[in-house]
């Protein structure tokens, strides 16, 4: 393979992963780490160094679309990313004394359990309830919907346990590097009673913050290889533009399907981790 | 005064949003160029058809200092002009939360300063803490 085809393959490969992880609101690794350690045998140090580049490229790709129409809930991306960033900070000082075996089983479980019933979930939940937390908080939103023709709004509920999960998030990607989206953008809809569409906008503006740190920490060990970064980022880049601009006129059923297919994938992976 | 109250949110997702679109733009403008330069230069990737090996391999680390950052730059050695887009790239989010930190300010939110600065400092800890570990 020459640098050319190189990184004509990997532009390829990073924009499809960029469409979708804007779609679902995840950051893509699950498909530029494989695709990158085994299709174009980069060593795994270096993909992962990517593929938080990646994570970084979808989130700000999309984010421009997704927060000029409003989709993206600031206010309630700002305080989960409070405990989600003190999360990862747990998880990184406890990678030194777990094992991540049983961690990586355990997850596979919640992951499958979550996929079941995010798949389960149709139509608008019964009447949120009150939470006086979000309240305070102003967590309520609402935006347009151009797939339904009509703005949607909606009221938060279970904040606090919406808190809770999002620093359980935080502890699972410092501690197995998986697990922002997944986990928050279920918890967000199935528990705080926020719309799918609303979920993977304010996922994806999440990701790139927690992301950021850590991209800059693997930029300075020289981790980041510029011949891999570079069509890494500018596939995802274009890729999460692409999909930030469909994702407002597409049917919410699909968007579910899609993050719940992105789920199972989550899933088996961690399956694999855990029975290596 | 007859400015609504939905009107500055509204002016503050405006600035977010332009803030994403010059950093997206700036670095997608520099890798790019960065890549462009690394392949039609003399000595860059072009160079050998094995140079995959080279550039991808466990041993692929390149000099990351400032000084190799600045003088690359002013060369426009093709590898730190990318650098530089990807280092533009991951500031992005941060300088979007700080965006954010002073629209809540204007708004007079304290509760929205209070947990954005909260969002900054903790970054600043786990940067730290990583670069140490």
């Amino acid at each position: 393979m020459t640098p050319l085809s190189f990184t004509l393959v990997v532009l390829g490969i990073s924009y499809f992963a960029g469409l979708l992880g804007s779609l679902v609101g995840v950051g893509g690794g699950i498909i530029v780490v494989p695709a990158l350690t085994l299709l174009m045998g980069v060593g795994i140090q270096n993909a992962i160094a990517a593929s938080i580049v990646s994570v970084i490229a979808t989130s700000s790709g999309a984010a421009a679309s997704y927060v000029s129409e409003r989709i993206t809930n600031m206010r309630l991306g700002m305080v989960l990313e409070v405990s989600t960033v003190l999360g990862a900070l747990t998880g990184a000082a406890l990678a030194a004394h777990v094992s991540g075996r049983e961690l990586y089983l355990i997850f596979a479980a919640v992951l499958t359990y979550t996929a079941w019933s995010m798949l389960r979930k149709r139509g608008a939940p019964a009447e949120p309830a009150p939470d006086a937390l979000a309240d305070r908080l102003k967590l309520h939103g609402r935006f347009f919907d151009r797939s339904l023709g009509r703005e949607v709004s909606y009221r938060v509920s279970r904040s606090k346990l919406g808190m809770a999960v999002s620093y359980v998030a935080g502890v699972s990607s410092g501690l197995l590097g998986i697990g922002g989206g997944v986990i928050k953008v279920p918890v967000m809809n199935l528990a705080m009673g926020v719309p799918i569409k609303a979920c993977t906008a304010t996922s994806n503006f999440m990701i790139g913050v927690t992301a950021a740190a850590s991209a800059a920490v693997y930029l300075m060990r020289g981790e980041v290889l510029p011949f891999v970064a570079a069509p890494v980022a500018v596939g995802v880049l274009v890729g999460a533009r692409t999909g930030a601009r469909l994702m407002g006129g597409m049917k919410n059923s699909l968007i579910r399907v899609l993050f719940v297919i992105v789920l199972a994938a989550s899933a088996i992976e961690m399956l694999q981790k855990g029975l290596k | 005064m007859s400015a609504s109250p939905e009107k500055r949110p509204a002016q503050a997702e405006d600035a977010i949003s332009a803030v994403l679109r010059a950093g997206v733009g700036a670095s997608l403008a520099l890798i790019v160029a960065g890549t462009l330069l690394s392949f039609l230069r003399d000595g860059g990737y072009a160079a050998h058809r094995s140079e995959v090996a080279r550039l991808t391999g466990e041993g692929g680390s390149f000099p990351r200092t400032a000084s190799w950052l600045f003088g690359g730059l002013v060369h426009l050695d093709g590898q730190a002009v990318i650098v530089a887009g990807l280092l533009v790239l991951i500031a992005t989010p941060v300088l979007r939360v700080a965006v954010s930190a002073i629209a809540f300010a204007r708004d007079r939110d304290r509760t929205y300063v209070a947990i954005t600065i909260t969002v900054l400092l903790l970054l600043l800890l786990s940067f730290e803490l990583g670069r140490a570990g």
